[in-house]
């Protein structure tokens, strides 16, 4: 073998100098924005949560999160109890309960459409539909958000929960545009099935297992 | 193409311009494309991601220099990597603390501004061997012309299809939205055109220096 090129190098020390010296320089600047935004960020975020939950809830005032397991509901606080469903119950101005809001997701198009969708306890049905997340193709699948007669089918839908409190009384459906008959049947949107079918599958899901754990106990939201 | 020792040279006005205009590195070096052709379904995407970018390259260039006598040659790229993922994580939680729906819609091209080729380029090429008031101004240069070329492509895709700018309508109802521009294969045909813009543009000073070569 020729003899190694060597060209002057550093003491393994320096380099290991200067990468302590520059991480921890790094490290103070990160745990300072940390710091400093995490407020900020918490502060955002419950905002976005109350605006897409008073959005599917008109007239709501404050919201509170739960959680709905199988022994009963609960306020959330901290980590989410084993097999719970998080909901949130919004309240009106004089402190009524207003209305439930849940998410529900589905495998649209391109991905997984979230929506939120606001439940009233009086008629059982559901009053109000938000999307929290969608990447649906533009000018077509996003359609569920501002065809008017797609959001007609949330102004009632109905999601009656059956009488030994196991399932809904009516599963959601999606039905082909135009061939909608029950107050349970969704009309999807022409051209845009697939999306359409995302929603009302997501709403059944959720709804299925929600409102089971929820409707027994509903009173003790009440105040 | 022979570049003037850019070392030996005082902060003209440049030294600024290099990045908005002669070696733009949208338009001209047509670098950093994956963020630029993903996130620039509007015009306030294409701004934000630009912003984002210019304050991780000017804070980034900034630490580079200021240390460049300090960081031993061997272990300089992966210094300049630590540095710049620290900017990214600091507009990471900036931008979460400005606006979520602003945070969702630019995704995972925040945390990709680390890869972004612009910014290590910058550190390397530039950062790395000069004074920080120079390195810092032309790297304000380069994200300021990054930030351009973006906002330009977000502008003329979001006004093709979507008919608005900066959400603002611009045609009324009646405007059948050219949707494939807000769509992957837009992004390319709006850049292609700027790219050919730009070209027409560039070609009359060059011709006047005497090195009418393609």
């Amino acid at each position: 073998m020729s003899e190694p090129i060597t060209p002057q190098t550093t003491p393994s020390g320096k380099m290991i100098a200067t990468m302590v010296l520059v991480a921890s320089i790094c490290g103070v600047l990160i745990v300072g924005a940390f710091e400093s935004t995490q407020a900020a960020i918490a502060e955002n975020k419950r905002i976005m949560v109350e605006r897409a939950v008073f959005k599917v809830l008109p007239g709501a005032a404050s919201v509170k999160e739960y959680a709905a397991t199988p022994a009963g509901i609960q306020p959330l606080t901290g980590a989410m109890p084993e097999g719970g469903i998080k909901f949130y119950a919004a309240y009106d101005q004089a402190g009524a309960l207003k209305g439930i809001a849940a998410e529900a997701a589905g495998k649209g198009y391109a991905d997984v459409v979230r929506i939120l969708y606001g439940y009233d306890a009086q008629c059982q049905c559901i009053i109000g539909i938000g999307v929290v997340s969608m990447r649906e193709t533009p000018g077509i699948g996003d359609k569920i958000i501002t065809d008017k007669a797609f959001l007609k089918n949330f102004e009632a839908l109905d999601v009656r929960v059956n009488a030994e409190m196991t399932a809904l009384a009516n599963a959601v459906k999606v039905v082909k545009h135009g061939s909608k008959t029950s107050p349970w049947q969704i009309d999807a949107i022409a051209g845009a099935t697939v999306t359409s079918k995302a929603v009302g599958r997501g709403i059944n899901d959720s709804a299925q297992k929600l409102l089971p754990l929820l409707v027994p106990h509903i009173a003790e939201l009440k105040s | 193409m022979s570049l003037p020792n850019q070392a030996d040279e005082g902060i003209t006005f440049d030294t600024f311009m290099e990045g908005v205009w002669r070696q733009n590195p949208v338009f001209v070096m047509v670098l950093g494309m994956c963020p630029t052709l993903a996130v620039t379904v509007s015009a306030v995407n294409g701004l934000s991601m630009g912003v984002a970018t210019l304050f991780v390259l000017v804070s980034s260039c900034l630490l580079v220099s200021l240390i460049r006598h300090l960081v031993p040659k061997e272990v300089r790229i992966a210094t300049y990597i630590v540095i710049i993922a620290t900017f990214v994580t600091l507009v990471d939680y900036l931008i979460q603390a400005a606006s979520l729906a602003l945070y969702e819609a630019l995704g995972a091209f925040i945390q990709l501004i680390v890869v972004n080729c612009i910014i290590l380029g910058r550190a390397e090429a530039h950062a790395s061997k000069n004074p920080p008031l120079k390195a810092v101004v032309n790297a304000l240069g380069m994200g300021v012309g990054f930030a351009i070329g973006l906002l330009a492509l977000g502008g003329t895709r979001e006004i093709l299809g979507a008919g608005k700018l900066f959400g603002i309508s611009l045609f009324g109802e009646h405007f059948q939205p050219w949707v494939v521009m807000v769509l992957p294969p837009g992004g390319f045909f709006v850049l292609g055109g700027w790219l050919l813009l730009f070209a027409l543009f560039r070609k009359k000073p060059v011709t006047e220096g005497g090195h009418a070569h393609d």
